[in-house]
């Protein structure tokens, strides 16, 4: 237990946390905009799985990251009109049509990797930045100014979310569309463009989330994502809806998942208990949306068609 | 209450013929798939068809691919028409697989007559658990269900990699090199009858198919399939005519991971090793059967009868990806992908809609059951009437 405790071990064990982190805190930041609009998106694990396949393709073939990247924000933006279509336009019980997109991203990826890869190669990854001076901090340097750009990205996504939501015109609409949608189509907005862009925006960033997850393991296999999706919504009820709580929940999951990891490297937990020692973070979850759920209350239009004059 | 009657089974006629408009669009889709990779879809159907219902050998393969989607489809049923949604299907194979072996270990000595009950139902009892979990925290802590099944799922996968790597470890792997993580050959005594000599289809069969007719029975015929249905179509009305609709939504869950907990134990002892493996992931163990269950209960129009013929057609389609894949090398996984489109395809239209969601859309859906058209407004308690007719 006690050289869990170094300076060292610390350190690392902090900034792979940040690392596993970035992946679901993107995905569960895209899930709450459409959320908060009132559309719930399920299927951010099959998008998630597709924006990883895409960029690994990229990546492989042009050997650009940053084109590995955009493709994996344009298969989300794909998916996501797709998503919006079905949600909003088609009205379907959303709860199930997620279902449905995990079970086509889940199932086309892994048919995409074998007929056009077959065989699994790495891929390399991003370069760390190091912000100049904050990275030279003793300890903090190591554990929050040296990653890649998109773990800089994920994070500060959440204050412009966050104030997006609140202070600006467009979020205000985002929010009465998800409590309100009659009092807001009374008012002139376009209940379905609000929803289309939340969804397009939320799909974008699960397509990124994948994007990442491929890029930061340098790999694609078989449900790489393996439940992150579903993590990235279990979080965004965890976080009560605010981007702020969705960051702290991805980030207490995150610090628990890198912690396990760290333990088991170092022995304090016995191969033996391994397996069971990687339930606490989802664990952890349930025992606090029991908490949490209480408290707040989800926006009262989740997943609920919208019918003018219904 | 004839007249009430005879209007159900035309709205039930009506439903039998969306399974099989979307199975001919599924085909399409799935043909437009395989010409986009390149491959021909004629040669890519005979091969599948062919594998799946062309010998009595695949035909055995099939229905035992169909027997755990019957089982989950039907749990799942149960759920939606009490309005939950039950995402934690493949959790609840694996914990009701799990506690049906562990019973098997502890009883080695049992005779059969004994045993294969008794797992059937430790399976059962341990789905039913996990199921009960999410339904009470809905009912009481007002947790959301997709929420808990999702976490749950993920939680039950790391119970099964602990105890098949650990204490439920085969005691011969443990000297051995390979370290398989799966149990020992568990009794004798608990295999699943072989009905037919010569293939491999077993009592499980059997099981689905009796699971099925019940859960009609208990959906159609009792009380508390009454309240089920009624709590579904509206909790104010449900709760305003003196129903006890917290515990009927924690029952609904519970029924449902019930079933899904007997699919995982059929799962274990109808397998051809007779043991549990894992390869460190849910769909290893339960081949999707989780969420191609939800697939398969919408395709039988959220009836436990169609569900059984639309489990069939699903057990094809999985036993037949196989054949595709060796006729004209494109992977199995079209399958799952196809699945997922037929999914987003079917609760796209008008039909699904109608049925799953809270409010009836029409004065004569909402007769069928006895209750108001609209929740919400002007809910009136149900007439004596009307409750004993149909319970």
């Amino acid at each position: 237990m006690s050289e869990f405790f170094t300076v060292s071990v610390l350190t690392a064990t902090v900034a792979s946390g940040i690392r596993l982190t970035t992946p679901f805190l993107l995905a569960a930041l895209g899930e709450t905009m459409g959320q908060r609009s009132g559309v719930l998106n399920l299927g951010v694990e099959g998008v998630m799985l597709l924006g990883a396949f895409g960029a690994y393709f990229t990546v492989l073939q042009t050997g650009s990251l940053w084109l590995g990247i955009l493709v994996g924000i344009v298969v989300g933006m794909a998916m996501g009109l797709v998503t919006a279509v079905v949600s909003v336009t088609l009205k379907a019980e959303q709860g199930i049509s997620g279902i449905g997109f995990y079970l086509f991203g889940l199932g086309m990826s892994d048919l995409l990797f074998q007929k056009l890869v077959g065989t699994p190669r790495p891929i390399s990854s991003l370069p760390l930045l190091e912000i100049p001076l904050l990275g030279d901090i003793p300890m903090l340097g190591r554990m929050l100014f040296r990653h890649n750009l998109l773990v800089y990205a994920a994070f500060a996504l959440v204050p412009i979310l966050a104030l997006v939501l609140a202070r600006t015109t467009y979020g205000t609409k985002v929010r009465a569309v998800g409590e309100n949608p009659a009092a807001a189509d009374s008012l002139g907005v376009s209940v379905a463009r609000v929803r289309y862009s939340t969804v397009i925006l939320g799909n974008l960033l699960a397509g990124l989330a994948g994007a990442a997850l491929a890029i930061e393991l340098g790999i694609f296999q078989q449900n790489l994502t393996s439940g992150q999706g579903f993590i990235a919504i279990a979080l965004v009820y965890f976080g009560a809806w605010r981007p702020v709580g969705v960051m702290a929940g991805s980030l207490l999951y995150g610090m628990v998942a890198a912690t396990v990891l760290s333990w088991k490297s170092l022995g304090i937990i016995p191969r033996s208990a391994s397996d069971l020692a990687a339930m606490a973070p989802a664990v952890i979850t349930v025992i606090a949306l029991v908490v949490v759920a209480r408290r707040f209350r989800q926006p009262a239009e989740l997943a609920k068609p919208y019918e003018r004059g219904a | 209450m004839t007249g009430l009657r005879r209007r159900g089974r035309r709205r039930d006629l009506a439903g039998s013929l969306a399974p099989a408009s979307a199975a001919a669009a599924a085909l399409v889709i799935g043909a437009v798939m395989l010409w986009a990779l390149g491959a021909d879809p004629v040669e890519a159907y005979v091969a599948l068809f062919g594998a799946a219902f062309g010998s009595v050998d695949g035909l055995a393969a099939t229905a035992i691919k169909a027997v755990p989607l019957v089982l989950v489809g039907v749990g799942i049923t149960i759920a939606f028409r009490a309005n939950v949604l039950n995402i934690g299907g493949e959790g609840q194979i694996v914990i009701g697989a799990l506690t049906a072996t562990v019973t098997a270990l502890a009883l080695p000595d049992l005779p059969g007559l004994l045993l294969i009950p008794l797992v059937l139902l430790a399976g059962a009892a341990g789905g039913g658990l996990c199921g009960a979990v999410p339904g009470a925290l809905k009912a009481y802590f007002n947790v959301n269900e997709i929420l808990s099944t999702i976490m749950l799922n993920i939680v039950a996968v790391q119970i099964m990699n602990y105890l098949l790597r650990g204490p439920l470890l085969d005691t011969g792997q443990i000297s051995g090199l390979s370290r398989v993580p799966q149990t020992e050959r568990l009794s004798r005594q608990a295999d699943l009858p072989i009905l037919i000599g010569g293939t491999r289809l077993h009592a499980g069969v059997l099981v689905a198919v009796m699971a099925a007719v019940l859960v009609y029975v208990l959906l159609w015929r009792t009380t508390v399939g009454f309240r089920l249905r009624a709590v579904g179509l509206s909790r104010e009305a449900a709760r305003y005519a003196g129903m006890p609709v917290r515990r009927t939504i924690t029952l609904a869950l519970t029924l449902s991971g019930a079933l899904s907990g007997l699919a995982g134990a059929v799962l274990v002892f109808g397998s051809e090793s007779h043991r549990m493996v894992t390869d460190g992931s849910a769909t290893g163990f339960t081949g999707a059967a989780g969420f191609n269950g939800i697939v398969a209960a919408l395709f039988g129009a959220l009836h436990p009868l169609w569900t059984i013929l639309s489990s069939f057609v699903f057990g094809g389609l999985l036993v037949g990806g196989n054949a595709v894949q060796r006729a004209v090398q494109v992977p199995s996984a079209l399958i799952v992908a196809l699945n997922g489109m037929v999914v987003v395809f079917v609760v796209s239209t008008e039909f699904v809609r109608r049925r799953t969601r809270l409010r009836p859309e029409s004065p004569e859906g909402a007769l069928d059951t006895g209750l108001p058209p609209e929740p919400g407004g002007g809910a009136e308690p149900l007439s004596p009437r009307t409750q004993g007719g149909d319970g």
